[in-house]
């Protein structure tokens, strides 16, 4: 397969050396094809060894002590909150939260506005509205702060393209909507979702929105204050940092009136045994020791693909996800679930293939050393939506390669000989 | 290959034609399914006095977990509980034992063809999936319970 047409490659030879594990071969000699990005990110030498010299130079405990590691620690720490601010553009870095992850961040959003005073508090008359096509961590904890409160759940449904269906969005999003979750990009179905109509919406009537950008976060520019929402989740550990930390960004004003979730040390300013007053924001919302070495592999995660430039890594992305529909039409019996163009589209892109299960294509292609996801993704509305008992996902990041992709390609023929 | 110690032939032979599928009359039903890839089977279990008189089910899922149904209806239709559940046990223990045992042939006959699966621990639960099933809607049949579906 010759790749000379496709354009806004990144230099992946180069950026493949700083991922070791990427030089990995499995059984008996097939190099390891990593196209389950969308799950999580393999780390670069570069946060391995920030990890390492924080935990064999720095290591302390953070907000406490006056000795050199722990301010040291601390420094770290609060840098890479300075990091995180500066990548999501956000107007001031106390608006940063640190969470061990999405989940953690939307949960803290959910139980925020179920204990807040009016006008954000979520009631029994009040309105959530999410999507179809959210992940689990962003349906769960709608649901449970419904049961909780006696508030109606709304759902925007799909189209048959694996978009959003906005025609009803006069009907989904009404007076008494509180709080509007939509995911930026579909770990499913790869859709971009536009989210601008949504937030004007909901500004027209006075609910807030929180946008999950697990899946846009590693792949693209992201600006919070050009999404103009409430509030921005995101997970570190699917772009490039380690597992455990995640954020949640918030809007100053609302950080000040909404009430902490979860109660601890750092979080206060002073503890009687009467009562507790909190620590402005964003300390309020992180009790306990924080997951510093994580926060500091993630500020490292961030310096690499800053480096590199997001908008850059989108473009590498985007040739990679056409070249993959473009080859993937080529497999009979293969079907993709969600939209079939490189249009407003992320790099994961899900599929069936005939009639054989998704379980049975992810073995066959594991013993060619390709690894993908199968199953339903933690999105099982979506499946359910299409008809589908699971799918095969691949999915791709700023190391991924066109014979990454022809690698696949001649993986799902020797499936399809195989259970043929 | 490693691969072929998963899919042996007989795996495949049940997964293209499999034994028993559909539902019919029952004492008692459930559903199950393997939150991991999604399986998931509907199961209805008919007792003749003590013994197996049917397995029927609808099930969707891997290749591993719909051969494993259609062994499960050859194996225990027309044995009695008592027999069927040593068969089930004897399943089981195969499905954990690692790559370790290569079953006993005389208890499980086509059933043995499983071993090569307990090596891959993702993959066991797909290979239980219609088993477990069977044993719960066993359980229910007998309590004479009416039929619950979760
Ligand atoms: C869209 C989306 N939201 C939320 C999450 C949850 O991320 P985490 O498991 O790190 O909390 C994921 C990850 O799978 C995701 O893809
Ligand atoms: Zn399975």
């Amino acid at each position: 397969m010759t790749h000379s047409h496709l354009t806004g490659l990144l230099d992946t030879d180069a950026i493949r050396k700083d991922f070791p594990v990427l030089s990995r071969v499995l059984h008996d000699g097939k190099p390891l094809v990593y196209l389950d990005n969308a799950a999580t990110s393999q780390k670069p030498r570069q946060v391995l060894d920030a990890l390492n010299a924080y935990y064999e130079r720095h290591n302390a405990n953070v907000h406490r002590g006056v000795h050199v590691l722990a301010e040291e620690a601390t420094a770290l720490y609060e840098g890479a909150r300075d990091k995180v601010a500066a990548f999501v553009n956000a107007p001031s870095r106390n608006e940063v939260i640190f969470t061990k992850n999405a989940s953690e961040s939307l949960n803290l959003v959910a139980n925020m506005l179920g204990w807040a005073d009016e006008p954000y508090r979520v009631d029994a008359d009040s309105e959530i509205v999410i999507t179809e096509m959210e992940h689990h961590s962003n349906i769960v904890p709608w649901q449970l702060l419904a049961q909780r409160t006696g508030a109606k759940l709304k759902w925007f449904g799909l189209t048959d393209e694996g978009r959003l269906d906005l025609s009803n969005i006069d009907e989904l999003i009404t007076e008494k909507t509180k709080i509007v979750s939509v995911t930026l990009v579909s770990n499913l179905l790869g859709t971009v979702n536009p989210v601008e109509t949504i937030v004007r919406k909901a500004q027209s009537v006075g609910a807030l929105v929180a946008i999950d950008a697990s899946q846009a976060a590693p792949h693209a520019v992201l600006d919070v204050q050009a999404l103009e929402a409430d509030f921005v989740a995101f997970t570190g550990h699917k772009m490039l940092a380690p597992t455990g930390i995640g954020v949640l960004w918030g809007r100053q004003e609302l950080l000040e009136d909404l009430p902490p979730f979860l109660g601890g040390g750092e979080m206060i300013e002073t503890v009687t045994m009467g009562s507790s007053t909190y620590a402005p924001a964003p300390h309020k919302f992180e009790a306990g020791t924080p997951p510093i070495a994580q926060a500091v592999g993630l500020g490292a995660a961030i310096d690499y693909l800053s480096a590199i430039g997001m908008d850059k890594v989108a473009a590498h992305e985007h040739a990679i996800t056409a070249y993959a529909i473009e080859r993937l039409a080529e497999v009979p019996d293969l079907r993709i679930i969600g939209p079939r163009t490189a249009v407003d589209r992320g790099a994961a892109i899900s599929f069936t293939l005939g009639d054989i299960h998704p379980h049975d294509v992810g073995q066959v292609l594991d013993e060619q050393g390709i690894a993908v996801r199968v199953g339903h993704h933690c999105a099982r509305p979506v499946c359910l939506r299409y008809g589908i008992p699971a799918t095969t996902r691949a999915s791709f990041y700023l190391y991924s390669t066109p014979g990454e992709v022809d690698a696949l390609i001649d993986g799902l023929h020797h499936v399809r000989n195989f259970f043929g | 290959m490693k691969l072929d110690s998963m899919y042996q032939e007989i795996i495949l032979d049940h997964y293209r034609n499999p034994h028993g599928k559909g539902l019919r009359d029952g004492d008692a039903e459930v559903h199950h399914v393997n939150p991991t890839c999604g399986d998931e089977i509907t199961l209805r279990v008919k007792l003749d006095g003590a013994v197996v008189a049917d397995v029927s089910y609808e099930s969707q899922g891997c290749s591993i977990s719909q051969a494993s149904a259609s062994v499960l209806n050859d194996l225990v239709v027309g044995k009695t509980v008592g027999e069927a559940q040593q068969v089930q046990e004897a399943f089981l223990e195969l499905m954990q034992s690692k790559g370790q045992s290569e079953g006993d042939e005389e208890i499980l006959e086509d059933a043995v063809a499983f071993a090569g699966v307990s090596k891959y621990p993702a993959r066991v639960k797909c290979a239980l999936l219609g088993w477990m099933a069977w044993k719960d809607a066993t359980a229910k049949a007998l309590a004479g319970r009416p039929s619950i579906t979760d």
